[in-house]
C-alpha cells in the first residue's frame, strides 16, 4: 500500500505535501529546447535571405541562452517550486519575436529611418531589461501577498498611468504613449494592466461577498442590486474615457474585460458577464459612431477592401492577403512578402501577419497554442493557489494576457477592429516586453507559493500521509 | 540555397515548433488530470480481481477480522452530499482529516463544520475508524452522534453539517 502511495504522489501535481517534484530539470530541458528553436529560425532566415548562415547567429544564440540560463538559475534559487513551463514558453516567444523583427529589418523598404530603422538591436536590449525586471521581481518579491497591502495605492498608480498619455501628443492616432525627453517613450498601459490587476484582486477579495450574495433572481440570472453596480459602472466609465480621450480601443477593452473576468471569478455570477458584455458593446458602439479615429478602424474592419489613403487597400486587407499567401504551411521564414504591408507597424501590430505568411496556418496555430498554454498555466496557478488574493491575481494577470492576445490576434485576423496593442513577447515594443516579463515573474511567484509543499502543520503522527484535496 | 533545402527547413521548423508544443502538453498532462485519474487507474488494476471473488467470501469477512487492505476494505472515500459532492479520496492507509482548516485533507466549506472537525483513520487491523475531534456541531454516523472513535460499517453515511461522506469499495 505504501509503495503504491509513493508512485501516485510522484505524478500528483495538485497540492500534496511530500514527494512533489520541483520540476526544475524539466524546465531546464524545455528551456534548452526553447532557445534552440529561435536559433534554428535565425539560421533559416539567414539561409533564405543571404544563402549563408547569418553572422550574428552564434552571438544571438549565446545571448538568448544566457538570458534564459540566468532566468532559470534565479528561478531555481528563489522560486524552486514554480511552474516549469512559463519561463520556457516566454523565452521561446521572445526569441521568435526577436528573429521575426530581425527578419523584417532585412527588408530595406520597411527599415527606413522614418520608420525607426533596424529594430532588432533595440528589442534585444528591451528584452534584456525585461528579463532583468523578471529577475528583480522574483528575487525581491518574496511573497505575492505583500502586493495586497498596496491595493488602493495601485489603484491610484494605475489611474495615473492610464490618464498620463492624454497630456502627450497622439501618435498614429492613439494617445497611448508618454514621451520622456532623452530617454524615449513608453506605453504606460502595459504596466497599468499589471498594477490594476493587483487592485482588482485586492478589492474584489474584500467585496466579493457583497457582490455575490446580495442579488435577486430573475430569468435564471442573479441580478445585482443597484448599489452594487457602482464599481462595474465606474470601471466602465473609465474605460469609455480611455476610448474617447486616448482613442485606443485595445486598452479600453483590456481594462473593462479584465474587470469583468475578475468579477466573474470572484463572485461566480454569470450575470456580471452578461452585464459586462452589454455595457461594453453599448459603449463601443456609442464611441465608434462619434470618434473619428475609432470609426476609421471600424470601417476598415467592416470593409477592408475599401480604398485607403495609401495606394490601394487598407492594412487590414494587406494582413489578410499575407495570411492567404501563407496558406497551410507558409512560404518559409525569410521568403514572405510582408514588406508589402504598408503603414507604420509591420514589426509590431502586424507581426502576426508575418508569422501567418511565413509559417502558414500550422505555424500560426502553434504560436497561438503556445499563448494558450501560457494562459492555461496561469489559470492552473490560480486553481492551485491557496489564498483568495493569489487566486484572483493569477486569474487577473493571465486574463489580461489572454485578452491582449485576443485583441491583437483578433484585430490582425479581422475578427474585431484592429487596435494598437502589441502581441506579448512577439511584437516589437519595449514597454510590452518589459511589462510581460514582469507579469510572468509575478505568476511564477504565485505558482511557487501554490505548488510549494505545505510545511508539516502539526506534530501529528500521520502528517506526512495527508493529501490536500480541493474542490 | 537550393529550393529543396529551404523546403526541408521550412517543414522542419514547423515540425520542431509543434514538437515543442507537444512536449509542453506532455509536461502539463499530469497537472491537468491531477491525482484522481492516475490513482483510479492504479487502483483499478489491483481492485478488479478481488471484486470478482467478493460474493463467495463476503460472509466470512463480515464475521471475521479484516486484514489490512483486505478484500472487503473500502478503497475510497466519497463525498455524497454537500458543497464538495463528488469529491473522492483514495484510501491508502493514511489518516484523513476533515474540517474547515485549510490544511485538512478534505477542506469542508460548510457553515456547521469546525476547523478540525473529525478524522478518519485505519486502526492496526485496517478497519477504518471515524473520530470526532471535539467539534461544535458533532459528527453523526448514521443517526447517532459520535462520542468515541467508532469503526465505520460499509456504506454507512458520516454526516458533518450538510456534508455526507461514505466509504466505498
Amino acid at each position: 500500500m505504501s509503495s503504491n502511495l509513493n508512485v501516485n504522489t510522484g505524478s500528483n501535481t495538485t497540492v500534496s505535501p511530500g514527494g512533489l517534484p520541483s520540476r526544475r530539470n524539466t524546465e531546464l530541458a524545455m528551456l534548452i529546447f526553447a532557445v534552440l528553436i529561435p536559433v534554428f529560425a535565425y539560421a533559416n532566415v539567414g539561409l533564405a535571405k543571404e544563402g549563408e548562415l547569418p553572422a550574428g547567429m552564434l552571438g544571438y544564440g549565446l545571448g538568448l541562452g544566457l538570458l534564459a540560463g540566468v532566468g532559470h538559475l534565479v528561478v531555481r534559487r528563489w522560486a524552486p517550486y514554480a511552474d516549469p513551463l512559463m519561463l520556457p514558453i516566454a523565452t521561446l516567444l521572445n526569441g521568435l519575436g526577436l528573429v521575426l523583427i530581425w527578419r523584417l529589418d532585412q527588408e530595406p523598404s520597411i527599415t527606413t529611418p522614418e520608420l525607426g530603422g533596424a529594430m532588432a538591436p533595440g528589442q534585444l536590449m528591451w528584452s534584456t531589461l525585461g528579463v532583468a525586471l523578471f529577475l528583480g521581481v522574483l528575487i525581491f518579491l518574496k511573497d505575492h501577498r505583500v502586493l495586497q497591502r498596496f491595493t488602493y495605492i495601485s489603484m491610484v498608480v494605475a489611474l495615473v498611468l492610464l490618464i498620463l498619455p492624454i497630456f502627450f501628443p497622439a501618435r498614429n492616432g492613439a494617445r497611448i504613449w508618454i514621451t520622456l525627453p532623452g530617454i524615449g517613450s513608453l506605453q504606460p498601459g502595459e504596466f497599468a494592466k499589471i498594477i490594476i490587476a493587483i487592485f482588482f484582486a485586492g478589492y474584489l477579495m474584500v467585496k466579493r461577498d457583497a457582490l455575490a450574495l446580495a442579488s435577486r433572481r430573475f430569468m435564471g440570472l442573479y441580478l445585482p442590486r443597484g448599489r452594487d453596480l457602482g464599481p462595474i459602472l465606474a470601471i466602465w466609465g473609465l474605460s469609455l474615457m480611455i476610448l474617447v480621450f486616448e482613442t485606443d480601443l485595445g486598452t479600453s477593452l483590456l481594462f473593462f474585460g479584465l474587470f469583468v473576468i475578475m468579477l466573474y471569478v470572484a463572485t461566480e455570477r454569470t450575470s456580471w458577464v452578461v452585464f459586462g458584455l452589454l455595457l461594453s458593446s453599448a459603449g463601443a458602439v456609442a464611441v465608434a459612431s462619434t470618434t473619428s479615429h475609432v470609426e476609421d478602424r471600424v470601417n476598415n474592419w467592416l470593409d477592408p477592401l475599401a480604398h485607403a489613403s495609401n495606394d490601394g487597400v487598407t492594412e487590414t486587407a494587406q494582413a489578410m492577403f499575407s495570411f492567404g499567401s501563407g496558406g497551410m504551411l507558409g512560404s518559409g521564414l525569410g521568403q514572405g512578402l510582408s514588406r508589402l504591408i504598408g503603414g507604420i507597424a509591420p514589426k509590431s501590430d502586424y507581426i502576426l501577419a508575418t508569422v501567418g505568411e511565413e509559417l502558414g496556418l500550422a505555424g500560426l496555430m502553434a504560436i497561438l497554442v503556445l499563448y494558450g498554454l501560457l494562459v492555461e498555466r496561469g489559470m492552473r496557478t490560480a486553481l492551485a493557489a491557496r489564498d483568495p488574493f493569489g487566486k484572483l491575481l493569477a486569474v487577473g494577470l493571465s486574463g489580461a494576457f489572454a485578452l491582449q492576445v485576443f485583441v491583437v490576434a483578433g484585430g490582425v485576423t479581422g475578427l474585431i477592429p484592429l487596435t494598437g496593442m502589441t502581441m506579448p513577447f512577439l511584437a516589437q515594443g519595449g514597454s510590452s516586453v518589459i511589462a510581460n516579463w514582469a507579469l510572468i515573474a509575478i505568476l511564477l511567484r504565485i505558482s511557487d507559493t501554490a505548488r510549494r509543499p505545505a510545511p508539516a502543520p502539526a506534530p501529528s503522527p500521520d502528517a506526512e500521509m495527508t493529501q490536500v484535496v480541493r474542490p | 540555397m537550393s529550393e529543396l533545402t529551404l523546403t526541408v527547413m521550412r517543414l522542419g521548423f514547423l515540425a520542431v515548433l509543434w514538437l515543442f508544443v507537444i512536449v509542453a502538453v506532455q509536461v502539463i498532462r499530469s497537472d491537468l488530470f491531477g491525482t484522481r485519474v492516475t490513482q483510479r487507474a492504479a487502483r483499478r488494476n489491483d481492485a478488479r480481481p478481488p471484486r470478482q471473488q467478493q460474493p463467495q467470501q463476503a460472509p466470512q469477512q463480515q464475521s471475521g477480522r479484516r486484514n489490512r487492505g483486505g478484500r472487503g476494505a473500502p478503497t475510497k472515500l466519497v463525498v455524497s452530499e454537500g458543497s464538495l459532492t463528488g469529491t473522492t479520496v483514495a484510501l491508502q492507509g493514511q489518516t484523513i482529516s476533515l474540517g474547515r482548516a485549510h490544511d485538512s485533507t478534505i477542506v469542508l466549506d460548510d457553515d456547521y463544520a469546525s476547523s478540525r472537525h473529525a478524522r478518519i483513520y485505519p486502526d492496526r487491523d485496517g478497519q477504518w475508524i471515524v473520530e470526532d475531534l471535539g467539534s461544535t456541531n458533532g459528527t453523526y454516523l448514521d443517526r447517532t452522534r459520535l462520542t468515541t472513535p467508532t469503526p465505520i460499517p460499509p456504506g454507512a453515511p458520516i454526516r458533518i453539517g450538510k456534508t455526507v461522506i461514505e466509504l466505498r469499495k
